[in-house]
């Protein structure tokens, strides 16, 4: 048996200060009973429970294949568009089950946007990715008020003083990190109150990354954003909760200040250690 | 390097440069045949797009036309008298001679003077000069076709014809030049006379019918079997069968083009409108299989981005799924009508073989289409029918060049928009 032992890895130092201020945390925004998901015959989530508090960073870790992803697009009814995808329990936002047949999955993924691994722009101008969502769900009435979102969304997303001057130009001109910030600034358009990011930064160097994780630092004053991430050091500095998956399940979760320094399970110490992943 | 590893790699370097010979030698084989298939053709049909045109003063005979009755006066004979008149001939008791004349000059000239005498009855007495083509066998002769050198009894000109020809060509009376009528009428019974404009617009009208049936449903049809059917056991049998019918012989398309849309349904015989539908029908499994591997080919994550902001299906599908696949579509599209327009076998099945002498009146009236104008003249018993036949492959190919440089250009236009 190993002895709970205190990480003190330099990486995980380097962790921004602010993330590591007590936080007082708003009542849960995301609750989750008992979740399970099939791939046809496989299972890869096994009775998950949570509560995700809201206007906080909730990262998921754990090594590949461990379901963390999986979980995450059980949060915005993604996993309905992969055929044989199947899905248990509840995932209760608000007090309102996500897979209630009353929910509409367009509505529900207005209010809980989605950032992907591969910075995914449409291949539009820049404008036209910020303008799309607001467009379809008819949140702008007139021009002046769609180009008032659009440029305050990108704002939002650090990307305003970069692109001012060419909102015509292609979004996949951007380079990689602007790509990210701009699916970023697209998710903000549609006034979500959940943001989703899976592996946000995988692709990107460590300036880009460095750039995205202040931003995430930024949202969470108005969004709730669950994060999944390869990265232990990137959840260390973005998150306040961190949960831990493995093989399936939730192993442990809690304040992520607890989870790198004095986790309750060892399987949990083994993986921030290097141990397993 | 060992011995053997060095022995190895020459054996190796020996096979890569054999390989790299196969596929040189296999493209030059190719490129010969294309080469040849098109010298041919181009030859062959070059000489139709010029033809000899012969200026012939006519005495209006008053005696030979009947002002009362000039649909039944024979103004070919008119024409013949005049033809050896100029020759110095005088027509023989068993009118052999003004048959021999009647023979060089196409009825395209007796046409003309019918014409010219219902407008204004007061020629009547009086030479006119008309212009017109020579018949099919002299036009022969004089692109040196028709030889002398044959023996008379082989030959439909005989000697004294011959001689009458060159003597016309060395005064001036007979001009070369490009063959205005090939390109400005229908089929006919006279080869000098016969054209292409009416299968030419019988083709434009079929591939216009099969345009709009075979791409928005053929699109439509990917787009839902792609986007939003469920992959189940019904349609894994769908899509095998789409593949099958890809693979049907045309001319099956032709026989249930005859059973269902003539006898069942009643469509028009041998009609453009007709011709377009069992096009459609047979060019449907090709844009359905070019659409759906064009759609499979726009990246997953650009659905995931539309849903992801809240679009729905229908959303994502004709907002950023389509619009990406656009290039492929129309390629696919645009490939499956040129092979359409080159049809022929099926089209012979809905009696589209019919000769029609005039332009098509309407979609649902008899029309004429290029392929089968190629075969009906190919089968025709004159020489010179067989001409026509290359210049109307050379006609339909150049439509087939244009059809396939259009699908190169809109594929360019839509893909320059990132």
């Amino acid at each position: 048996m190993v002895a709970p032992m205190t990480v003190q890895s330099p990486l995980i130092r380097t962790a921004a200060p602010h993330s590591h201020h007590p936080v007082s945390l708003e009542p849960s925004k995301i609750v989750v009973r008992d979740v399970s998901v099939f791939y046809g015959a496989k299972q890869a989530l096994d009775s998950v429970s949570i509560d995700i508090p809201g206007k906080a960073v909730t990262a998921f870790i754990g090594p590949s294949g461990c379901g963390k992803s999986t979980f995450l697009r059980c949060i915005n009814r993604m996993n309905d568009t992969i055929p044989g995808c199947r899905v248990e329990g509840a995932v209760e936002i608000d007090g309102e089950d996500v897979n209630d047949k009353a929910i509409d999955p367009v509505v529900l993924r207005a209010k809980v946007g989605m950032v992907f691994q591969k910075p995914n722009p449409f291949p539009k101008s820049i404008f036209e990715n910020v303008a799309y969502g607001p467009r379809i769900h008819g949140i702008s009435s007139s021009k002046s008020e769609l180009e008032g979102i659009v440029e305050a969304s990108l704002k939002k997303a650090g990307l305003w003083a970069e692109v001012s001057d060419r909102l015509g130009a292609p979004g996949t001109s951007l380079s990689g990190g602007q790509q990210q910030r701009l699916v970023i600034a697209r998710a903000i358009a549609v006034n979500p109150e959940i943001i989703l990011m899976d592996e946000p930064c995988s692709a990107l160097d460590p300036i880009a990354t460095a750039r995205i994780e202040e931003l995430i630092d930024d949202l969470r004053q108005q969004f709730c954003i669950v994060i999944v991430t390869h990265s232990m050091a990137q959840a260390a500095r973005v998150s306040q909760r961190t949960a831990f998956f493995h093989m399936g399940r939730l192993i442990e979760s809690g304040s992520t200040e607890e989870i790198f320094t004095n986790p309750r399970e060892s399987r949990t110490q083994d993986y921030i250690t290097g141990r397993i992943g | 390097m060992t011995e053997i590893a060095a022995a190895r790699l020459k054996k190796r370097h020996a096979a890569e440069g054999r390989f790299r010979l196969y596929g040189r030698m296999a493209i030059i084989v190719a490129l010969s045949f294309l080469v040849l298939l098109l010298g041919r053709i181009g030859i062959q049909g070059y000489s139709t797009f010029t033809t000899n045109t012969v200026s012939l003063p006519v005495y209006l005979d008053p005696a030979r036309i009947d002002p009362a009755d000039l649909e039944g006066s024979n103004f070919d004979y008119v024409v013949a008298l005049s033809l050896l008149k100029r020759m110095g001939e005088t027509e023989d008791e068993f009118g052999s001679a003004s048959d021999d004349a009647m023979a060089l000059v196409s009825r395209d000239l007796g046409f003309q003077i019918l014409d010219k005498v219902k407008a204004d009855a007061t020629l009547i007495g009086k030479t006119v000069t008309i212009t017109g083509p020579v018949k099919a066998d002299a036009d022969l002769y004089y692109k040196g076709e028709l030889k002398r050198s044959t023996d008379e009894a082989d030959r439909k000109l005989n000697d004294r014809q011959l001689d009458w020809l060159d003597r016309l060509k060395k005064s001036g009376a007979v001009t070369s030049g490009f063959n205005v009528a090939f390109f400005t009428n229908a089929d006919s019974t006279e080869p000098e006379q016969a054209g292409i404009l009416g299968a030419v617009i019988g083709s434009a009208m079929m591939l216009l019918v099969t345009a709009l049936i075979a791409v928005p449903m053929g699109v439509m049809a990917a787009v839902w079997l792609e986007e939003f059917a469920p992959k189940n056991r019904w349609t894994d049998l769908i899509e095998v069968n789409i593949n099958n019918l890809a693979a049907v012989p045309s001319i099956v398309y032709g026989l249930l083009g005859l059973a269902v849309f003539i006898n069942w349904f009643g469509a028009p015989r041998g009609a453009a409108v007709t011709g377009g539908m069992v096009l459609a029908l047979m060019a449907l499994p090709t844009v359905i299989i070019a659409t759906r591997s064009a759609l499979k080919a726009v990246p997953p994550s650009i659905r995931e981005a539309a849903w992801g902001v809240g679009a729905s299906r229908t959303q994502t599908v004709f907002h950023h799924v389509l619009p990406q696949a656009m290039p492929g579509v129309m390629t696919g599209a645009i490939l499956s009508l040129a092979h359409a327009l080159g049809e022929t076998a099926p089209l012979l099945m809905i009696g589209m073989i019919a000769f029609n002498p005039g332009l098509p009146e309407g979609f649902t009236s008899s029309a004429s289409v290029l392929p089968v104008q190629v075969f009906i003249w190919e089968n025709a018993s004159e020489r010179a029918f067989h001409e026509r036949t290359a210049a109307a492959i050379v006609v339909l190919l150049v439509f087939m060049i244009a059809m396939n440089a259009a699908a190169v250009i809109l594929r360019r236009r839509f893909e320059r928009r990132w």
